[in-house]
């Protein structure tokens, strides 16, 4: 169990206030000038040593993704801050938006100076309002105490931050999107590459990194990259803040090592599963994107990315959707596939089209109106979908029901058939 | 309600917050501004936005008529029609409704009206089920105008709505008496 001198957000649930006096109490913006001295090849090399992976999603290495951007001073590079969290089960940055904005701010700054970017675009969902407020408040704080502005904490660099709300449309989580709607258009995803790094918003070279990776970087730049890095195991480094919702005694957030059984996740934070470990049915252990593992998974796996790539699940956001045996699968996860036919942005053929067709099939398996026939022609369309469009939504429609399928197909059938026997 | 459309323009106040919101993006790219404008343009016309508003909204960004229309449909948050004083948002997606979002649902139907975007009797509710609201550890919630009320169910749900009725202060997020997304222990 992660110790508490080793969390990173330790306002996590905003026991204190969030304001920068509070703040710098907790070690925030501690000299920052001096974390800047040290220089960009020194930030982004304690960034590959930590092993941080993206924590949006797809667990990209961070320090490898900075070292992408254009070095030349006459580009007019940026830094997007994605917070536009939206994937269901998850709602992490959530609270350190709210009650950890300065440590967001202060790696905005770290990450602009380190990418060569002077502005940093923050994007966050539009239903999240007031916690736009408490940011753009954080803000307001930061400007006044000369900590971003020119002359960013007297460290030389000019830096300015700016705060955007989204309108409600999941796709806008989809870094071209982001992009997209940052430049007052519909959130169409762009087709790659050209990739972000070399043609990003305004057409400039641009980083989109999550909340969570930027927020956690003044901490890995003043205790270390190797200190991070000795979280969990390798290329799985470092604490992470997982979201356990579903049917659990005590639905949380916690930050917790990487790596930790999903068992002891579950039950020493959250109260364990409601009814016992032994009513537990599936997990959905990173965001709804992500297949569904059943018990025996379950008992043994670990949260991190390749031990849930192991078992063909992923980290994904670490959103942890608990489901005890009293779970309508079928309908969990149909209530899943009605999500992505709504946040389809309609941009592809496979995805507009698919969405709904998927959801409908997945309702009609849940009237208990369908064969095996149809099972196998519903997991043909996802695969007809999968890997066909632009952006990963439609990867993301097609998961939750092969991970279904998958381990509980031979159940869904069983009882498909008592109904036609009825 | 408002039905007076014509001619609508910022007040005085968001005039000013106008031109806060054009001075974070670059000059040549005032687009990028639409967003936040919309919204603030929503925010002055009673919470919807008629054709008049988003033509004086792309008029300001000097943008085609069109370019903002795409971005009002695209987007969920704008409002082509007018929802009442208390829009209620019901989330309805797997995390919520495994803590039993229905019941929530269910008080909504009882207290404000049996469909979803019909106004309530006295015309000041409505409700919609909407996807993911991003609070999945404390579910079941509902979002009402800009604010959260999580940990719901059927009886705290339907005693927030009367508190709304009755113009009594409600406590905003938790209903349960815990601190945000802490355990309760």
């Amino acid at each position: 169990m992660l110790k508490e001198k080793d969390k990173i957000f330790t306002n996590l649930f905003g026991d204190d206030a969030y304001s920068l006096k509070s703040a710098k109490k907790r070690g925030d913006w501690d000299n920052t000038k001096t974390l800047i001295k040290k220089g960009r090849d020194w930030i982004i090399d304690e960034m590959k040593k930590s092993e941080l992976r993206g924590r949006g999603g797809a667990g990209f290495p961070t320090g490898l993704k900075w070292s992408f951007m254009p070095k030349d001073p006459a580009l007019n590079n940026y830094l997007v801050v994605n917070a536009d969290e939206s994937e269901p089960g998850t709602c992490k940055d959530r609270d350190m938006i709210r009650n950890e904005p300065h440590k967001l701010i202060e790696g905005c700054l770290l990450a602009s100076f380190a990418m060569n970017a002077h502005t940093c675009y923050i994007y966050i969902r539009g239903e999240y309002f007031n916690e736009a407020v408490v940011l753009q408040n954080a803000i307001d704080e930061a400007y006044e105490a000369g900590l971003v502005g020119k002359n960013a904490a007297k460290s030389g660099w000019d830096f300015d931050v700016y705060l955007h709300r989204g309108a409600g449309a999941y796709i806008c989580g989809e870094e071209t999107a982001l992009l997209e709607s940052l430049e007052g258009k519909k959130g169409f995803p762009r087709l790659k590459p050209p990739f972000p790094a070399n043609k990003g918003l305004y057409g400039a070279p641009t980083t989109v990194n999550n909340v969570e990776t930027i927020a956690v970087v003044p901490t890995i730049l003043r205790r270390g990259g190797d200190w991070f890095s000795s979280f969990g195991r390798k290329k799985n480094t470092g604490t992470k803040v997982f979201c356990i919702s579903g049917h659990v005694n005590n639905p949380c957030n916690i930050e917790e090592e990487m790596g930790i059984p999903l068992r002891e996740l579950i039950e020493k934070h959250a109260g364990g599963v409601m009814g016992g470990w032994d009513n537990l049915k599936a997990i959905i252990p990173g965001g709804s994107s992500v297949p569904l593992i059943p018990r025996n998974i379950c008992d043994s796996v670990l949260m991190d990315f390749d031990s849930l790539a192991e078992v063909k699940s992923g980290l994904g956001t670490a959103a942890v959707i608990v489901m005890d045996k009293s779970t309508d699968l079928v309908k969990a996860i149909s209530k899943l596939s009605h999500f992505y036919k709504h946040e389809s942005c309609g941009q592809c053929t496979p995805c507009r089209e698919g969405t709904g067709w998927l959801w409908r099939m997945m309702e009609k398996i849940g009237e208990g109106n369908a064969t095996s026939t149809d099972i196998d022609k519903l997991l043909d369309v996802t695969k007809q979908i999968e890997g066909h469009t632009i952006c990963a939504l439609g990867d993301a429609a097609a998961w939750p029901i092969q991970g279904l399928f998958r381990h509980f197909r031979e159940e869904i059938e069983e009882s498909l058939t008592k109904i036609r026997a009825a | 309600m408002s039905n007076l459309n014509d001619n609508f323009s910022f007040n005085e106040t968001n005039e000013r917050e106008a031109e806060k919101i054009l001075a974070k993006y670059p000059t040549d790219r005032k687009q990028s501004a639409i967003m936040p404008l919309l919204d603030l343009a929503q925010r002055q016309n009673d919470n919807w936005l008629s054709r008049d508003v988003v033509e004086y909204v792309a008029n300001f960004l000097e943008i085609p008529f069109i370019k903002a229309w795409e971005v009002v449909t695209f987007y969920s948050m704008y409002y082509t029609k007018y929802n009442g004083k208390y829009l209620v948002q019901v989330c309805g997606t797997t995390p919520c409704w495994l803590r039993g979002s229905d019941q929530v649902a269910k008080a909504c139907k009882e207290m404000i009206s049996p469909d979803q975007n019909t106004l309530s009797k006295d015309g000041l509710f409505s409700w919609m089920q909407v996807e993911c609201l991003g609070a999945c550890v404390n579910a079941p919630l509902v979002q009402i105008n800009d604010d959260y009320y999580e940990d719901l169910t059927y009886d705290t749900t339907k005693n927030i709505l009367q508190s709304l009725m009755d113009g009594k202060e409600i406590k905003v997020g938790s209903q349960n008496g815990r601190t945000s997304s802490k355990a309760v222990s």
